[in-house]
């Protein structure tokens, strides 16, 4: 008698986990839409890209905080999670010093949530890329 | 440099960006990719407006 729901194997096989779907999202989180342009979806990428470098870039211009690992706080490594998604932004931020402007101010806060969120989109960005390059999604 | 945006245009310009991500991610065809995309951002700035209004009444 057949099982009423799919087992695990025969959802493997549906989605084969390929090259592709480890390499994009990796590719995507280091440089937001560089998934999508590495699996040829060059407009969708595109768009990607400008967005989440627009975002995090006018964060930083409103004078937006960037988390450091080690804030203790449970916001503050909260924050750190959020601002980690946006890869490689992240890292050359830490590196050039940016975002350690001590404004406190409206425009200041909204910044820091600008970062944030650029970094959270850019994680549903590359989890997309994962998805097209499994075929989940054309 | 600075970017000063006032609370509105900062509250647009994230509608906006943030729409397209939603738009791509969420829908599979590109009509529906902009269709989404274009709800996300009516609701984002409808709910501006809502939350202004709001405001304004709680002042008085």
């Amino acid at each position: 008698m057949p099982k009423a729901t799919p087992d695990k194997a025969a959802q493997t096989a549906e989605y084969p986990l390929t090259n592709n779907a480890i390499i994009a999202p990796i590719l995507g989180w280091i440089i937001p839409g560089a998934g999508h342009i590495f699996l040829k979806r060059y407009v969708r990428g595109l768009l990607l890209l400008i967005s989440i470098f627009a975002m995090f870039f006018i964060g930083l211009g409103m004078n937006g905080r960037i988390y450091k690992p080690n804030g203790g706080d449970i916001l503050d490594i909260l924050g750190f999670v959020g601002d980690v998604g946006a890869g490689g932004l992240y890292f050359l931020a830490r590196i050039m010093d940016w975002g350690n402007a001590l404004a406190a101010n409206a425009a200041a806060d909204y910044g820091k949530t600008f970062i944030i969120v650029a970094g959270l989109l850019n994680f549903i960005a590359a989890a997309d890329a994962h998805h097209i390059a499994l075929g989940k999604k054309p | 440099m600075t970017i000063a945006l006032t609370h509105f245009s900062a509250a647009v310009v994230f509608a906006l960006f943030t729409s397209i991500v939603f738009g791509i991610t969420q829908k599979n065809s590109t009509k529906e990719q902009v269709r989404y995309g274009l709800y996300c951002f009516a609701m984002f700035v409808g709910g501006v407006f809502v939350a202004g209004w709001l405001m304004w009444l709680i002042r008085r």
